[in-house]
């Protein structure tokens, strides 16, 4: 990961820490669905979220691959980059 | 590995359901009594789940056409619309529904859902983006899918979201909005008119699908876009038959002057048989009562009116302001499954509905009612809930 990558990384798991269940540590493997919890209304309020945060648009196309928070700092980085 | 085990999770929660009563997706209505009465498992039942929104269902002129239609063209088409099945009686429905909605083309779709794939599919493609409301119907999420458009969704009914995501898009994409009038679930309706600003400001185009507000919004009954006085701004109009006018299939409406190229390149119009005569006999019938008959309007304003008031009275959470569509919210999944069961008992059908099909992970009673519904029917379906809710109270003293 680049240092962008890593802050991106670190703001994100700012968001999803409230789902986090005690114990788990946040890395770029960890799943949404099976390691936090996160259901699919979750997920898109998240998106939204993040969305908002850095001011760009993640169209639904992309989400059906993304598993992990590895996927989600990816998802972003492509919209930053692509803006 | 067998090919259900993806079911598996889900097939869990509606096994859950099911220790709780009757299965709230497989309930069967064995005789129906009129517009607003089956008799379900042996009951007398009031139903207030049907979007049967003007009760035209068994409206005399609808069944005699129907009727005639069947007997006079036959059962089925046996044929898509580009081939053998387009006949006089489509063509004049479509006429028919453009004068009704000052549009100059309508085309006529098989059913509802297969219209919002139809011209979803018809009017985005891959080089284009689609700006969706997050709580949009499955059939405007499918369409988005199959159009293989850049899908962006925005926060529901806020047109300041809209306008945030339509100033990030890139140059060289066409961009429709898709909303709805009328939302099924909650009963809330679009600030079309706000949406129609943003969409100006933009360039992009608008598709507003009015499945439920069609027939019951608006002066004449064409939709929220008629009653916010909005529809020239609204560039493609989507609605189904099957709410109230009380048939089946769908329709697309536009003023643009290349509209129909759609029906030789949109896929969901082309590669289906056509409605049957029967269908489209009956709507032409409903069409020209709605046309011909405000008051219909007045009275089922009057019954969302009565039970409204009452639901609200008796201390339910309500999720929106007064409509045909009432959303009862209920505190979780298993109380709004066990008060849908307990509602069944006491002959009343209400819809259930949880996530996901909900927005907002809500749980509701979601009722609609019918401008066929008696008062005195109203009476009896605020008596039953009234004894719900000392009984809900009664389980969490
Ligand atoms: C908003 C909306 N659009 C489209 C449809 C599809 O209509 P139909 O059931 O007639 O296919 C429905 C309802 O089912 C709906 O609620």
């Amino acid at each position: 990961m680049t240092t962008t990558d890593d802050t991106i990384f670190r703001e994100i798991c700012g968001l999803v820490a409230r789902f986090a269940p005690a114990g788990v540590q946040l890395r770029p493997e960890t799943e949404l669905a099976s390691d936090l919890n996160v259901d699919s209304v979750a997920a898109m309020d998240l998106v939204m979220e993040i969305e908002d945060k850095y001011e760009i648009d993640i169209p639904i196309n992309q989400l059906a691959d993304m598993r992990s928070l590895g996927d989600l700092v990816e998802l972003v980085r492509q919209q930053l980059k692509d803006r | 590995m067998d090919i259900f085990d993806k079911y598996a999770q889900i097939a869990g929660r509606h096994d859950k359901v099911l220790e709780l009563g009757t299965d709230p997706f497989g309930v069967r209505l064995d005789e129906i009594l009129s517009a607003t009465e089956a008799r379900v498992d042996g009951r007398h039942t009031i139903l207030v789940g049907t979007n049967n929104y003007l009760g035209l269902t068994f409206d005399e002129g609808a069944i005699e056409a129907a009727v005639e239609a069947v007997r006079t063209q036959g059962t089925g088409t046996t044929g898509s619309r580009i081939a053998n099945g387009t006949y006089a009686l489509h063509r004049q429905l479509e006429e028919e529904f453009a004068q009704f909605l000052g549009r100059r083309s309508c085309m006529v779709f098989t059913t509802g859902y297969q219209a919002n794939l139809g011209m979803i599919v018809g009017l985005a493609g891959p080089r284009d983006v689609i700006y969706l409301d997050a709580d949009s119907h499955a059939s405007i999420y499918d369409g988005c899918r199959l159009s293989g458009a850049k899908v962006v969704r925005f926060r529901h009914n806020d047109p300041e979201d809209l306008d945030r995501r339509l100033a990030r898009q890139q140059e060289g994409e066409a961009a429709l909005v898709i909303v709805e009038g009328l939302y099924s679930m909650l009963g809330d309706v679009a600030p079309i008119a706000e949406f129609a600003e943003v969409k100006k400001k933009h360039g992009a185009w608008l598709m507003v699908d009015e499945a439920h507000s069609f027939g019951v919004f608006g002066e004449r009954g064409r939709g929220v876009a008629e009653a916010q006085g909005v529809e020239e701004d609204v560039d493609f109009v989507v609605g189904t038959f099957s709410k109230s006018l009380g048939g089946i299939g769908g329709f697309g409406a536009s003023s643009h002057p290349r509209f129909d190229v759609l029906r030789y390149c949109s896929r969901p119009y082309m590669f289906t048989a056509s409605p049957n005569p029967a269908s489209i006999a009956s709507v032409r019938a409903a069409l020209a009562r709605i046309d011909c008959e405000p008051g219909l309007r007045g009275q089922i304003w009057a019954n969302a009116r009565q039970l409204h008031e009452g639901l609200a009275g008796l201390g339910f959470d309500l999720c929106s302001p007064m409509s045909p569509v009432i959303a009862v919210k209920m505190p979780d999944e298993g109380t709004a499954v066990w008060a849908w069961n307990r509602l069944l008992e006491l002959g009343v059908y209400v819809n259930l509905a949880v996530p996901p099909g909900t927005p907002n992970g809500v749980c509701l009673l979601r009722c609609s009612v019918s401008a066929a519904h008696r008062s005195q029917q109203i009476e009896e379906v605020l008596g039953r809930f009234g004894q719900l809710a000392q009984e809900l109270a009664a389980a969490r003293a």
